[in-house]
């Protein structure tokens, strides 16, 4: 009974949601990450890959933190880089994306890195006919941040498998915890497709409150209880909670909030001896995570951010530069959700 | 005036015969008459319903001229096979006095296509608190009879039980948006897997659902009649078949959106599928079906919402909500209902005339096709397949879902008051 959508004929590569990724697929951008990464140990830190490609980084949302990642792994790949900030211009109408996207054709942009706060923004973007180039979805709404979910697993490869050890290797049976604001998270959307495509089982621990309706369709556990699940995890990604859905009544205190959700030094010691604590950033010292936690050798936060410069520069690599296989198109998206 | 002969259609899909109209009237039906001076339609194979009743249609004049204006949705109606449609009252300004109400009126009669009979407002400029002047649209020239905020739900139970009260002194009706605000808070589309999955905002079915179930109660405490427009969840539809047992002056409609499409179809992060209420899940298309082919649901109502291409080619979140749906209504009725069997020609004829005449009392509409009553007729070749061509619309707007699908059936002649304002398939 459904009726096909539009025309997806021209399908350029596009990254818009880690459901696309395929098991080698992901195993291919994270190995290519383990080549990335070794760049960043030379004194040069460069590589002429990307030499005469232009990469913009298209910001409708404040991320300066995802922005730059994208912006060093562009710039290591020697690629240009065009700085796009579209907040606090003009822009307020939905049209924008058409005319900014109009106008980055015109000027040639072989990847744009789109941050929006609308979901489906990078989608529209890919699949409209607006753009040629290739499109990175850098986060979308509540939808998706693919990058990021790379890196995570990028991050619990190489902590749990080994830097080149893990060449290769996927996630099998390893299982990951997903803590908090699961209904706003793009990171856990992205995660939960990535991990378990890599073999991961991921359980998400979250009021039910701050669960989606909906989420019995995904292939990963829910709890209500972070304590039962802390002793069977290998990782435990806490997320942002932000301080906002207090007013919206989805949680009653922040107190009771990191009381029963937050990670702090007791919670932390009935994980495994080598399980890690993971945090997407900017992190709430006292509200999900304790400053004793932030702290500790088992936070891979400052990891992560650098595995995601590595990430990003595996990304650009492989839709401007790499194999033709490497990520799937926006079409074949399309087409497996007919 | 002239005469015209209908010859051979099947009326109402029952058994062939020829229609004489002769000025503004159905001068005779039989088999076998001579034409005489009269134009002949040969109509072997064709359906003949009465004209066409829309409850629930946007014109979007006055105020945003640039989506529809009364002529060209009038237009859009006729071809549709449209005789009386009821025009929505979130204009700018809102139909909220006698005279606004009385404009739109009076462009409906100037365009010649199609009655249109203005809902008022129910509260001033829609917003809910204080109650719009009913009875001085009712007692206008447009003669009011039935009061929506369409758009915006009446959320103040008060104002609603108010409203109710108020209409029964001249037989009227409140139409319900039936959206609670607050469970709808930055709603993009329905809740549940597919939002889920999207990260889309979710718009939860209970939202529709609790306003009706209060509503009812209200209409049923008060002994006022209340109207709910397009349902969308299988539990609205429930609790107005439990509001009909109990005997409560209840009417519900559905649009042939929510008869077709489903929230799967939002995986595509196409605006042409965002709409309000949104699409829903297979299980409640099948309960819409369903009730709308057992009387639950009393009629079909196009929401006809007009946008301009531009307020849909953008991002889903920044789009307008809505689709137009004049042109297309019967022959998604007919792919939904007819084709699988739920209902029959005569059952097209009550779902989409008599009942929508019946709930907006619209004198002259949805009127048996026999000698002496106004000649408002549509004619349906219900053996047509074809792709669905926006570009060929009257519609000022192109905002359909069904572009390129195939549908089947198509309006070949609509007459309004015995004037052809459709002849083969094109406006006269
Ligand atoms: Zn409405």
């Amino acid at each position: 009974m459904l009726c096909s959508p539009g025309d997806t004929s021209r399908t350029p590569r596009h990254l818009i949601s880690a459901a696309d990724l395929t098991r080698d697929d992901a195993v291919l951008i994270l190995d290519t990450a383990e080549e990335m990464a070794r760049v960043a140990d030379r004194p040069i830190k460069k590589l002429p890959t990307l030499r005469g490609r232009t990469v913009v980084n298209l910001f409708f949302e404040d991320s300066t933190r995802t922005r730059i990642s994208f912006e060093a792994a562009a710039k290591r790949l020697s690629a240009d880089v065009i700085n796009f900030s579209a907040k606090g211009s003009s822009v307020s109408k939905g049209e924008s994306l058409k005319d900014t996207a109009l106008t980055l054709e015109a000027m040639g942009a072989d990847a744009v890195v789109i941050r929006h706060g609308s979901s489906g923004a990078p989608y529209r973007l890919a699949t409209s006919g607006w753009i040629d180039g290739a499109v990175v979805n850098a986060g979308d709404g509540t939808h998706e941040h693919p990058t990021q979910a790379l890196l995570d697993a990028f991050t619990i490869r190489r902590r749990l498998v080994g830097a080149d050890a893990g060449l290769g290797k996927d996630l099998e049976g390893r299982r990951v915890t997903i803590v908090g604001d699961v209904l706003h998270s793009r990171v856990a959307r992205s995660n939960v497709h990535l991990l378990t495509t890599l073999g991961a089982e991921v359980t998400l621990v979250a009021p039910p409150t701050l669960v989606p309706v909906g989420v019995e369709g995904w292939p990963c556990e829910v709890s209500y209880s972070l304590d039962e699940v802390l002793p069977a995890s290998d990782a435990v990604m806490m997320l942002r909670v932000q301080r906002e859905r207090m007013n919206a009544a989805y949680f009653p205190t922040e107190r009771e909030y990191s009381r029963r959700y937050g990670l702090d030094g007791l919670r932390m010691a009935k994980m495994p001896e080598h399980a890690v604590v993971m945090h997407p950033g900017p992190m709430n010292r006292g509200m999900e995570i304790t400053a004793e936690v932030a702290d500790s050798g088992r936070c891979t936060a400052v990891e992560q951010v650098a595995n995601g410069v590595s990430i990003r520069m595996a990304v650009l690599y492989l839709l401007l530069g790499g194999s033709e296989t490497a990520l799937p198109s926006a079409a074949a998206r399309t087409e497996e959700n007919k | 005036m002239s005469k015209i002969l209908i010859r051979g259609a099947k009326i109402l899909g029952g058994e062939p015969a020829d229609v004489l109209i002769d000025g503004e009237t159905i001068a005779r039906v039989s088999t076998g008459i001579e034409a005489g001076d009269a134009t002949v339609i040969e109509a072997e194979g064709r359906v003949l319903l009465p004209g066409l009743v829309d409850l629930h249609t946007h014109l979007r004049e006055p105020g945003r001229e640039d989506s529809e204006t009364v002529l060209t949705g009038t237009r859009a109606a006729a071809a549709g096979g449209f005789t009386a449609v009821h025009a929505m009252a979130n204009t700018f300004p809102v139909a909220d006095t006698a005279g606004v109400v009385e404009q739109v009126w009076r462009l409906g009669r100037e365009s010649g296509y199609c009655d249109v009979q203005p809902v008022g407002a129910v509260t001033v400029g829609l917003e809910g608190k204080q109650l719009a002047e009913l009875g001085a649209m009712h007692d206008s020239a447009a003669g009011v009879k039935v009061f929506s905020d369409d758009g915006k739900c009446v959320d103040d139970a008060v104002i609603m039980r108010r409203a109710l009260e108020y209409v029964k002194a001249f037989d009227g009706v409140v139409a319900q948006h039936a959206q609670e605000p607050r469970l709808t808070e930055g709603a993009q589309m329905n809740e549940g897997v597919v939002s889920a999955e999207l990260g889309l905002g979710g718009w939860p079915a209970v939202a529709e659902e609790s306003i009706i179930a209060r509503d009812v109660l209200l209409a049923a405490h008060v002994g006022s009649r209340v109207h709910i427009c397009h349902l969308s969840t299988a539990g609205s539809v429930e609790i107005v078949r439990w509001a009909k047992s109990k005997g409560w002056n209840v009417t519900a409609e559905v649009t042939p959106h929510h008869l077709l499409l489903t929230d799967e179809l939002v995986r595509s992060y196409d605006p042409v599928y965002k709409v309000n209420p949104p699409l829903r899940t297979e299980a409640d298309v099948m309960a819409l079906r369903e009730a709308l082919a057992d009387g639950t649901i009393d009629c079909v109502a196009t929401d006809h919402a007009p946008h301009p291409h531009e307020d849909k080619d953008c991002e889903w979140a920044a789009a307008a909500m809505g689709m137009v749906g004049l042109e297309t209504a019967l022959s998604v009725v007919q792919h939904t209902m007819v084709d699988t069997g739920l209902i029959d020609w005569a059952g097209v004829a009550d779902r989409m005339s008599v009942r929508p005449a019946a709930i907006g009392r619209l004198g002259g509409h949805g009127r048996p096709v026999s000698a002496g009553e106004p000649a408002n007729l549509t004619l349906v070749d219900p053996s047509y397949r074809g792709a669905v061509d926006p570009a060929g619309f009257a519609s000022r707007s192109r905002n359909t879902p069904y572009k390129g699908r195939e549908l089947p059936g198509r309006v070949t002649h609509t007459f309004l008051r015995g004037r052809a304002t459709v002849v083969d398939g094109k406006l006269a």
